[in-house]
């Protein structure tokens, strides 16, 4: 069974890390994902860089920029993430957007996937449409999950199809903006969480987007299986090191 | 083979949709709805009525007689530097603005790299009274002082782009950023023939009125409705794809696309994306563009800002594949040359974006017989600090 889904068979409210590759140092990303899993962290998605990030705000561009001029390629990642498996046991999911994906060659980039142990990818800018008809076939071939985006504008009738193409998780958009935008949740996100709630999706949603503290976090878990964390954590990583990742992890779970 | 784009958005191998879910349902509503507008018959009276009142159209087809005798063969120029604005750049602006109300946007953003297609955006939402911003690269900023300086006096707000390399693309993935936290009343207006499905396509569509001007002024000058050989500059490609649209299909017509070369092909300071560029993603969109082995898009170069984009529409990605258009590169040099040639033998000072697809008259041979029609696309009044720098005027 996938990892993704074993996970989402615990019986918890998950909490998953966002981080790019390469930053802030090259080889930092195994002694990261080491410290993010010993300090309880359900699931990882590791950021493979680009240098024009669309759906990115300015934490992540910063940290995507800063990993390329560190030295971060597709090749060099999968090399950091050979036998990682022998340490890691949480789900891992590879999170970039579409043009480096294709430049290594769909096929190569799935097939080294599996023999890593990757569980699935997310590629903002690959629509489901897309994937469905062109790519579906290879993921499932290669044991691997295709997770898809859901903004508060996306239509029901786009979910429904999102929820039969997809696994693993949906993940859920907290409101229209890029990565990094400092939110509260008010009503208006309340109501879109509570509508998606009642659609009965057969796939898990979890949260992002806007999720930076406690109260973002626990929000995000009454209302979803869980809530991912990108620029908060890049932000805290860049001011307070990796040996406070056990702290930041605390101070969000409380 | 149709060159037009077929009905899932693509030209060939390229085009599409390659954009993140949240906008998606921006795209869409354009998708769903830009057809159906530019068919309406207001909607045509107004496009067609602001083209003729306010923009200056027709424009001329020129016969230029001193470049035609030096070379021995037929030149017409298709006067685009004759538009308001000094660019073709507006007809496509128009089209977009008009659309835009139409969807009941009351919020316009817009990408820039020299600033041209900045001014049209800005021209056109004060014409209309409606809220424009545009994004321009930090870097171009200081580079284009003139056109900044003209979208703040028409009312614009100009936002730096700080991201990346600072220059057009970054101003792009700005304007796209934008347009993800404005989901609702914002419409993106596109300067090019790039981006997602329904722009590239769209965006030919108004463009177009140019090769569909010169087919009855050709009527008129020469008894025949089509030339022998099109020529015209490609950066993103939108003069070209006006210049060409008419004609995709007519095999009688040969077309020539013309890339900027900067300083050399192989000198890694080229625009020139037919030669350099490997298929992939930029902004939306399936295409030729410039970037690394491991997929990182990289820097064009070239003296003109206009063709410094590191992709190009992939209407053009498939007409250099399908070996439909010839595609040449031109170095920063000859182009300028060229700049000087036009102004001399013409009295026309063009663009230097402009400059660089006349320089195609000394790479390849025509007949005496045979009628070549030029976009020229662009007035170089804009590119007089460069003209000053580098001829010491």
């Amino acid at each position: 069974m996938n990892r993704i889904d074993q996970k989402f068979r615990e019986n918890k409210k998950l909490l998953s890390i966002y981080f790019s590759a390469g930053f802030p140092n090259l080889d930092d990303t195994v002694p990261i994902l080491k410290k993010l899993q010993t300090a309880g962290v359900d699931m990882v998605e590791i950021g493979l860089p680009f240098s024009d990030p669309l759906a990115d705000g300015p934490t992540i561009q910063a940290s995507s920029s800063q990993a390329i001029l560190n030295g971060m390629t597709t090749e060099k990642l999968f090399s950091q993430l050979e036998g990682i498996r022998k340490h890691i046991k949480i789900p891992l999911v590879l999170m970039g957007y579409f043009n480096p994906m294709m430049q290594y060659g769909i096929e190569k980039f799935c097939s080294r996937c599996e023999t890593i142990g990757i569980d699935g990818i997310i590629i903002p800018d690959l629509p489901v449409d897309v994937y469905h008809e062109n790519y579906k076939a290879l993921f499932d071939k290669h044991g691997l999950y295709n997770m898809f985006l859901i903004t508060p504008q996306t239509s029901e009738a786009r979910i429904k199809y999102i929820d039969k193409v997809s696994n693993g998780f949906i993940y859920m958009v907290s409101s229209a903006s890029v990565t990094g935008a400092k939110s509260t949740f008010g009503n208006t996100q309340t109501e879109y969480f509570k509508r998606i709630a009642t659609l009965k999706l057969k796939t898990p949603t979890v949260i992002g987007f806007g999720i930076s503290n406690q109260e973002t976090y626990k929000i995000a878990c009454d209302q979803s299986r869980g809530a991912i964390i990108g620029s908060a954590f890049i932000q805290f990583l860049e001011k307070e090191g990796e040996e406070k990742i056990g702290s930041f992890i605390k101070s969000i779970r409380g | 083979m149709n060159y037009n784009v077929d009905e899932k958005g693509y030209y060939g191998d390229f085009g599409g949709a390659f954009i993140p879910e949240m906008l998606y349902p921006n795209v869409e509503e354009l998708r769903n709805n830009y057809l159906k507008i530019e068919a309406e018959p207001l909607f045509k009276k107004e496009f067609d009525t602001l083209l003729k009142n306010y923009v200056g159209r027709p424009t001329p087809l020129y016969f230029a007689k001193r470049l035609s005798k030096r070379y021995n063969t037929k030149i017409y120029l298709k006067r685009e530097d004759l538009c308001h604005t000094g660019a073709h750049k507006v007809n496509n602006t128009i089209g977009q603005i008009l659309v835009a109300k139409r969807l009941g946007k009351t919020r316009i953003i817009a990408e820039t790299g020299a600033g041209q297609h900045g001014v049209a955006t800005a021209t056109v939402c004060a014409l209309m009274g409606i809220e424009c911003i545009v994004y321009m690269g930090e870097l171009d900023i200081k580079r284009q002082a003139p056109n900044v300086a003209r979208m703040k006096m028409l009312g614009a707000e100009v936002r730096p782009a700080k991201s990346g390399s600072k220059t057009l693309k970054d101003a792009t993935n700005e304007a796209i950023r934008d347009w993800i936290n404005n989901p609702i009343n914002t419409h993106y207006i596109i300067g090019s023939v790039v981006g997602p499905h329904p722009y590239p396509d769209m965006v030919a569509r108004f463009q177009s009125v140019i090769s569909q001007e010169i087919k009855w002024q050709l009527q008129d000058l020469e008894g025949r409705d089509y030339p022998d050989h099109l020529i015209a500059c490609v950066g993103g490609g939108s003069n070209a794809a006006g210049l060409y649209y008419h004609y995709l299909n007519d095999q009688r017509v040969n077309i020539i696309a013309v890339e900027a070369a900067g300083k050399g092909i192989d000198s890694g300071k080229s625009a020139a994306t037919s030669a350099l560029g490997k298929e992939g993603i930029i902004h939306g969109s399936k295409t030729l563009l410039m970037q690394t082995s491991d997929g990182q898009i990289t820097e064009p170069y070239s003296i003109s800002a206009g063709l410094d984009y590191p992709g190009v529409g992939p209407m053009h990605a498939n007409l250099f594949r399908s070996k439909r258009a010839e595609f040449i590169s031109i170095p920063d040099q000859e182009a300028m040359d060229w700049g000087l040639t036009l102004s001399q033998m013409e009295g026309i000072i063009p663009a230097i974006e402009t400059a660089h697809a006349f320089a195609a008259l000394d790479v390849r041979k025509f007949g005496p017989e045979e009628i070549i029609v030029f976009n020229c696309s662009g007035r170089g009044d804009k590119d007089l600090d460069t003209y000053i720098d580098y001829f010491k005027l």
